[in-house]
């Protein structure tokens, strides 16, 4: 399928990554053609097949609602790009 | 003390021929003079010489811990590890260094494991030729006959496979979400083994596709990637997909023998345009097990084409969820700018690099509204059909033999252009991945121009044991014993 440059654009805006405007066309053409490409699998019958979500167990396992880990605020903070009173800082959000 | 095995290694500081710490300090240097190959990211000398220490007073004492005690190796820069920076070879995680240890690299430290240094890969593992880091791209110890272009190691695990190939250490921790083991290992000479989904816990490494990513050994021979998968693998509550199995002796199986066992050879591997010499290895191949006792059996693997269009629409859409983590609030690089969408906005922009940014954008596609029943529960359902195949195989025979890349490691740069191209590299990796079966890469020849090929072996679900038994009778017939051109 072919995707145009307003599709990429609106996918950057939900994948939160900002794209240059002269890059659009050429992230249309490369995306489409790989929609294109993965578009084969719509010949397959998959009538009465269930989805596979993943290989292992079907089903999560189950544990005690106990806390087990945490209490080392300084060690989760340790990373972070910038930090206000042991807390993570964004830009302000509400007016 | 280049040329070890894990299994030499272990012999030699049983009989007190070198120290553990001799030997680390002999491939730190080692490690220092393969740096044209950009294969490590960052070295792990102190934290190397101090593990050494610790296993040689352990040692001393009467205390050491198996065969993996003092046995250098280096982890893929994918796994967490504690204090020392851990980047998925991507801008966006630079300087990022976690406060805890990933589950696989803490087994293989409380085995006595020596880390020298994390290795280079694509960025996020997402990529077949370990050219799309953030540090530059890897280059495969092993040049072409006549023709002096940098080849690629493969991906995305190609900086372990490069150092266990340039003889730098004996074994190489990776992951493999669409044959990110097993193709590197291909192009690079060396055995590299994707474990069973759920045999090896995820806790720790920094998640791609979380239904595909499985941690795994790289090594020179098939009995140390027993020895090494045997201290990786094992239970995890920490990581809800770990398999609560029993983990067999797997350096006791790979000397087993292949004698009554019955080896699949999938018709449907046959691609078009695989190059004479990757499909009369694969013959030969079989012939090997024929000879040692095998039984071949042609059997069919009818999805087997639609495997890498339902990857690239399953790992995508995985990725681009996990990757959602990286905005710049808690962790790893911000871009700061006016409001808090923006400043996603521009650290996603400039922290991801361009095949990153294309996943992301392609699983956000066919996760959307409108398109999710077309694309992503299509591709699941066709997922079911790949797995489906294989079940119905494995009634049938015990293993099944195929070639592991189509073509041997291409030159640098080749085909970065065409990210198609680059996707058909894992053709015959991928289907094993989608149904979570355990499968690994023997080398098995070289093609005329003197590069490694690679012949893969794919088993049932928790039955590494076999899959080492016939890849040791394989290896065996094989007797690979060329060394890259790097090392010579």
């Amino acid at each position: 399928m072919a995707l145009d440059r307003g599709t990429v654009g609106r996918m950057a805006v939900l994948a939160r990554i900002e794209i240059a405007p002269e890059e659009l066309d050429g992230l249309a053409a490369e995306l489409g053609s790989i929609l294109n490409w993965v578009e084969a699998l719509a010949e397959v019958d998959t009538d009465d097949v269930a989805e596979m979500t993943g290989a292992g167990r079907s089903s999560a396992p189950w544990r005690a609602d106990e806390a087990d880990d945490g209490g080392y605020p300084e060690r989760v903070l340790a990373n972070a790009p910038e930090m206000v009173g042991g807390f993570f800082a964004v830009p302000k959000v509400v007016e | 003390m280049r040329d070890l095995t894990i299994a030499d290694v272990a012999e030699g500081l049983a009989a007190g021929t070198f120290s553990a710490a001799e030997l680390a300090e002999d491939r730190l240097a080692a490690l220092e003079a393969a740096a044209p190959l950009n294969a490590a990211v960052t070295a792990t000398a102190d934290r190397a010489l101090a593990e050494a220490r610790e296993s040689d007073l352990r040692r001393a004492r009467g205390d050491a811990r198996g065969s993996l005690d003092g046995v250098p190796i280096v982890h893929k820069d994918i796994f967490c590890t504690e204090g020392v920076r851990t980047t998925a070879a991507s801008r966006m995680l630079g300087d990022f260094v976690p406060p805890y240890e990933s589950a696989v690299t803490a087994r293989l430290k409380a085995a006595g494991a020596v880390t020298l240094a994390k290795t280079n890969m694509d960025e996020f593992a997402m990529g077949s030729s370990s050219g799309t880091s953030w540090f530059g791209p890897v280059v495969s110890p092993w040049k072409a006959a006549g023709d002096d272009r940098d080849r690629v190691p493969g991906g995305s695990s190609g900086g372990s496979s490069a150092l266990v190939a340039a003889r730098v250490v004996p074994g190489a921790t990776g992951t493999d979400t669409g044959g990110s083991i097993r193709q590197p290992a291909a192009f690079c000479g060396i055995v590299g083994m994707k474990p069973t989904y759920g045999r090896c816990s995820r806790w720790g490494i920094i998640a791609f596709a979380s239904s595909l990513d499985q941690a795994g050994p790289m090594t020179r021979t098939v009995r140390d990637a027993a020895l090494m998968l045997g201290a990786m693998a094992g239970h995890d509550p920490r990581d809800s997909t770990s398999a609560d199995a029993e983990v067999p002796d797997f350096a006791a199986a790979a000397a087993g023998d292949v004698r009554g066992l019955r080896i699949g050879i999938p018709a449907e591997y046959r691609v078009e345009g695989m190059p004479g010499t990757v499909e009369a290895l694969w013959t030969r191949g079989a012939g090997w097990l024929r000879d040692a006792g095998a039984e071949i059996v042609e059997l069919s693997l009818p999805h087997t084409s639609c495997a890498l269009p339902t990857y690239y629409i399953v790992a995508p859409a995985e990725a681009s969820s996990n990757l959602a983590r990286y905005d710049g609030v808690r962790y790893g690089l911000r871009v700061g700018a006016g409001t808090v969408d923006e400043q996603f906005s521009r650290t996603r922009g400039e922290g991801f690099g361009a095949e990153v940014r294309r996943r992301v954008l392609i699983g956000t596609y066919v996760l959307s509204a409108g398109y999710y029943d077309a694309y992503y529960r299509k591709a699941q359902r066709v997922r079911a059909l790949v797995a489906r195949d294989f079940a119905e195989a494995f009634g049938r025979v015990d293993a099944i033999l195929t070639p592991t890349a189509p073509t041997p490691a291409f030159a640098c740069g080749e085909r970065s252009g065409d990210p198609i191209a680059m996707y058909l590299n894992d053709v015959f990796t991928v289907p094993a991945s989608l149904a979570g079966l355990p499968a690994i890469s023997v080398p098995a020849g070289l093609d005329p121009d003197g590069l490694p090929l690679g012949l893969q072996l794919i088993a049932r679900p928790f039955d590494e044991a076999t899959l080492f038994g016939v890849a040791g009778t394989l290896e065996a017939a094989a007797g690979f014993a060329a060394v890259p051109g790097f090392v010579r």
